[in-house]
Formats: C-alpha cells, sequence, structure tokens
C-alpha cells in the first residue's frame, strides 16, 4: 500500500491530556486538510488552548498521535520537530509578546532569529505587516507594555503572521478587540489565509467571527468534539450542545457550575 | 521520634531531589553553550546588567570591608604586638575570601533575583512558549547568555573589588592608625601570592555561574502567576547564597589545602 498523494495537513488521533485527576482532552480525532479553516467552538477552560499547545508540541500529549504533512509529531525532538514548528505561526490568547523588545522586534522576532534575515529587510516586513493590522509606523517602536490589549492583539497578530507559514493558529484573535476592529481582524485572517493558502485552526467565543473565518467548525465538550461539520451546517447541527452554545443561552445541556440566585 | 526521623530523612530526599535538576538543567544548558545559533548580542547585554551595573554595589562592599577589616585587626592584633601583620591580613581576606564572597553574594541578591523575576514573567505570560514557537530555543537564548555573561564578568567585578578592599585597608591604616606608606605597602605586596588571587578569580567565577543558573533554573521553572514569579526570586537568592558558601569551601580546600 503507498500512501496517498497528499496526506492531510493536521491529523489528529485520540489526543488525551490530563493534569493530574483533570483529565481535558479525552481522545480527540480530527482530520484538517489542506487549506481548511477550522474554528474550535466550546466553554471556557474545556481545553482549546491546550489542544493547541499539545499540537505545537509545548504540551505533550498523554496519549494519542498528532500529525503534520503524515508525520508523527508527538515525542519528536530537536531538528525533527524544528521542522515543523517553522510551518506553524501561532497567536497566543495571552499575546505573549516580549517585554523586552520594541513592537517591530517582535513582528520580526522569527525573520531575524529563526531564518537570520538582515535587520533592514525584517523591519520592512515588520512594518508593512503592522499597517495589514492597522498599526502604523510610531507604534513599532514602542514596548508592547505602552500598548493597550486590543492593540497587542494586533501586534501578536501580525507576528504569527509575519513569516507567512503554512498552518496558523489563532487563539482568541478577537477577544478584546472593539466590533468594527475584530471584524477587521477577521477579514484580515481571512485575506491572509487565502493569499497564503494557510491551513488554519482559530479558538473564538464569537459566533459571527466563527460563520467569517471558518470553512469547518468543530466543538468541544467534555474532552471531546462532541460535534463537527461543515461551516454552512452549524445552523441546522441537530445537537443540543452545539444549538445552546450558539445561541448562547443559560438553559440546555451545558450546565454552568454557578450558583443561581 | 520516628516521625521526627521521617521527617528530616524527607526533608534530605526533597534536596537531593532539587538538586539532581538543577544539575540537569545545568547540563541542559552547558549542552547548549556549545551549539549554534550563539546570541553575542544578548552576551553583551547581560555582560553590562551583571558587571556595570553591579559594580557600585560591589565596590561599595568591598571598600568598606576592606577599611573594618583594617580597624577590627589592628585592635585585635595589638594585644599581642602583631600590628605590623595588618596590611598582609588585609590582602590574603580580600583577595582569597572576602571580595569573592561579597561579591557572590551581593549580585546574587542584585542580578540573581533580576533573573528569576524576568524569565519567571515570560515564563507564566507564555512568552517562553512563544519562543519555541517562532524556532528560539528558550536554553540559547535566555539561559546561556545570563551563564556566561555570570560566568565571566563576576571575576571582574572581584577584581576591582580585591583592589579597592585593599585600598579600603590603606587608608584606613595610613589616615587613621598612623602607619607609614610605603611600609605597608611593601608588606601588602610582600606576603601577596599569585595564587591567592587566582583562587579569589575562580571562586567569583564559579559563584557568578551559580548565581546566574539559579536564577535562570528558578526562573524558568515558576508556576501560577505574581505569586510564583515572586516564589521563584525568593528561591532564586536563597539557592544561590546557600551553593555560594558550600562552593566556597570547596575551592578552598581543592586550593589550599595541602
Ligand atoms: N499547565 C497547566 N497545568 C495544569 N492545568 C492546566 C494547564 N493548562 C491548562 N490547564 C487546565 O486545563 C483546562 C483547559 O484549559 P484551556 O486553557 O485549554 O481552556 P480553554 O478552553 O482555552 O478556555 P478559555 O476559553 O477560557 O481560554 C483548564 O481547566 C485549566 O485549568
Ligand atoms: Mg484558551
Amino acid at each position: 500500500m503507498s500512501e496517498p498523494p497528499n496526506p492531510p495537513k493536521i491529523q489528529l488521533n485520540g489526543v488525551r491530556k490530563a493534569f493530574g485527576q483533570k483529565v481535558v482532552l479525552d481522545g480527540i480525532d480530527y482530520t484538517l486538510d489542506e487549506g481548511e479553516s477550522l474554528v474550535v467552538i466550546g466553554g471556557s477552560g474545556t481545553g482549546k488552548s491546550v489542544l493547541l499547545k499539545c499540537i505545537l508540541g509545548i504540551l505533550k500529549p498523554d496519549a494519542g498521535s498528532i500529525r503534520i504533512d503524515g508525520e508523527e509529531t508527538v515525542g519528536v525532538r530537536g531538528e525533527e520537530r524544528e521542522k515543523h514548528l517553522q510551518k506553524i505561526g501561532m497567536l497566543f490568547q495571552g499575546s505573549a509578546l516580549f517585554d523586552s523588545l520594541p513592537v517591530w522586534q517582535n513582528v520580526a522576532f522569527r525573520l531575524i532569529q529563526g531564518q537570520g534575515m538582515e535587520r533592514k529587510e525584517a523591519k520592512e516586513i515588520a512594518l508593512g505587516k503592522l499597517a495589514q493590522v492597522g498599526l502604523a509606523a510610531p507604534v513599532a517602536e514602542l514596548y508592547p507594555a505602552e500598548l493597550s490589549g486590543g492593540m497587542q492583539k494586533r501586534v501578536a497578530l501580525a507576528r504569527a503572521i509575519a513569516s507567512e507559514p503554512e498552518i496558523i493558529f489563532f487563539d482568541e484573535p478577537t477577544t478584546g478587540l472593539d466590533p468594527i476592529m475584530a471584524d477587521v481582524i477577521n477579514d484580515l485572517i481571512v485575506a491572509s489565509v487565502r493569499k497564503l493558502g494557510a491551513t488554519t485552526i482559530s479558538i473564538t467565543h464569537d459566533m459571527a467571527s466563527a460563520r467569517k473565518i471558518a470553512t469547518k467548525i468543530a466543538m468541544i465538550h467534555g474532552g471531546r468534539f462532541i460535534w463537527a461539520g461543515d461551516a454552512k451546517d452549524i445552523d441546522r447541527s441537530g445537537n443540543a450542545y452545539v444549538d445552546q452554545f450558539i445561541h448562547g443561552r443559560a438553559e440546555g445541556p451545558i450546565q454552568m457550575a454557578v450558583r443561581r440566585p | 521520634m520516628i516521625g521526627i526521623l521521617a521527617a528530616i530523612g524527607r526533608a534530605f530526599l526533597e534536596g537531593l531531589a532539587a538538586l539532581g535538576r538543577l544539575v540537569m538543567f545545568a547540563g541542559t544548558a552547558l549542552g547548549h553553550m556549545v551549539r549554534p545559533p550563539f546570541y553575542p548580542r544578548l552576551i553583551g547585554r547581560q555582560m553590562i546588567e551583571i558587571g556595570y551595573f553591579s559594580l557600585p554595589v560591589v565596590a561599595l562592599t568591598t571598600l568598606f570591608s576592606g577599611m573594618v577589616l583594617a580597624l577590627q585587626s589592628y585592635t585585635g592584633f595589638a594585644r599581642f604586638s602583631a600590628e605590623g601583620a595588618i596590611a598582609t591580613v588585609v590582602v590574603l581576606s580580600m583577595t582569597r575570601e572576602l571580595a569573592p564572597v561579597l561579591a557572590g553574594l551581593m549580585v546574587a541578591g542584585r542580578i540573581g533575583a533580576a533573573m528569576a523575576a524576568e524569565i519567571g514573567t515570560m515564563r507564566v505570560t507564555e512568552q517562553i512558549d512563544a519562543l519555541t514557537v517562532l524556532s528560539t530555543d528558550p536554553y540559547k537564548y535566555l539561559v546561556v547568555p545570563r551563564l556566561i555573561a555570570g560566568a565571566t564578568m563576576l571575576p571582574l567585578l572581584v577584581l576591582i573589588g580585591d583592589i579597592l578592599g585593599v585600598f579600603g585597608g590603606y587608608l584606613v591604616a595610613i589616615y587613621k592608625l598612623d602607619f607609614n606608606a610605603a611600609a605597608y605597602l611593601r608588606r601588602t605586596a610582600d606576603y601577596l601570592e599569585f595564587m591567592d588571587v587566582v583562587s579569589g578569580l575562580v571562586k567569583a567565577s564559579v559563584f557568578g555561574f551559580l548565581v546566574a543558573l539559579t536564577g535562570c533554573y528558578h526562573g524558568y521553572n515558576s508556576k501560577g502567576g505574581a505569586q510564583g514569579v515572586g516564589q521563584a526570586t525568593t528561591n532564586a537568592v536563597v539557592s544561590a547564597s546557600i551553593l555560594i558558601l558550600v562552593f566556597n569551601y570547596i575551592i578552598t580546600e581543592l586550593f589550599f589545602a595541602k
């Protein structure tokens, strides 16, 4: 039997991750083809960020397999791992900007440190990416601590796309932005994905954003994908959990652990 | 009784395990030190941070130690008419013992704490994860430059400290105790051996390495938010200080025990 010519971009099989007694991911299976944009929705604390970190190899899954371009990534180290990481860009939920470096060096970080590009050339590119996310040149010289939360998010987005990776993860790219800027960011994500032909996984609580970015949607609950399908089918999923989530209702199968007054 | 022994045993094992983790961390860092990429720019920045900015505190400490040493040994030695030995006492104590240990402890408080806080903050705000994702090894980028800077800059500080310590002793001897300047300087030089200075500088290099190592280690492994970073900072200073005192004995033994 020979390998098919184009293995799926990202393939998850039975991915499990627990912290001590607490099981966060309990067997995630999913196959994402090249050029698709998956949006993962789900309640707070259901393990969405943990899932991305497992794919990146920042966290090591307890069991299961994660393949990128058909190659196993779980447990690989050194150059092998480096090869996978080079394909991936990530927007961290908390931005995770380097606060010892000015904004433009944050954006150009991988170009300078990872690819050894000339600082001048890298700065040009960084300024271009910053302009794309609506940040003018003077901002490039500021330090992350001098920016508002929304501006930090946009810098983090510029950093994630700066090296034009094949795979991009967006962990809540629009949380904390005003609705107009959120829509600009959504457009930007869609545009850069189309331009780069990138495969993306995004996490969001914002259904408007999900509808705009996604070609595929999956909902995580109880450590599993309880529903996954095409984005256009989200409104007729026939799944009570999904319906409750997309309509934002307190009543339904998902019970929040809060005391009602 | 058994309970107490068990508690002591547990604490001892816990200490050994912690030491083992520190040694593993050091081993990994040293492995990265010899493999590219290297970050000369970051090494330079850390050298300035450790060397230049620690200079005032090290200078003050060693100067006053030299002064008080001269005063103390004078009043003590006068009891058996050995005042003449104070030049020798000052220079030997400063170069072999006081300058490296005091500078080490001062730098542990200043630099070790700052390293733990900075790297700890990077850990809890996911900046270290971001480094990895951006194809940069955190050991090479964060730890190695600090270790190199620590091991090279502390000897330099201690050399300056040696000179200032002797100078402090000289000031007190000449202006307060009415010694003859030329005679004092001759006695300072006469009994000083090359090895005295070298042993102090070797100590300094080891201490500088240890301060940077514990600072990076505790920062790198910090957990939780601001509280975790605070804890890491305290642990870094305490463990650096203990290691400095222990290694001070070991190195002295290696150099001078017959
Ligand atoms: N390093 C860690 N150590 C221990 N527990 C962790 C760790 N990281 C995450 N967790 C736990 O895993 C669970 C899932 O966390 P995760 O950050 O993935 O949630 P999330 O789905 O991204 O939520 P949100 O939408 O609020 O960002 C949480 O209960 C969290 O407490
Ligand atoms: Mg999250």
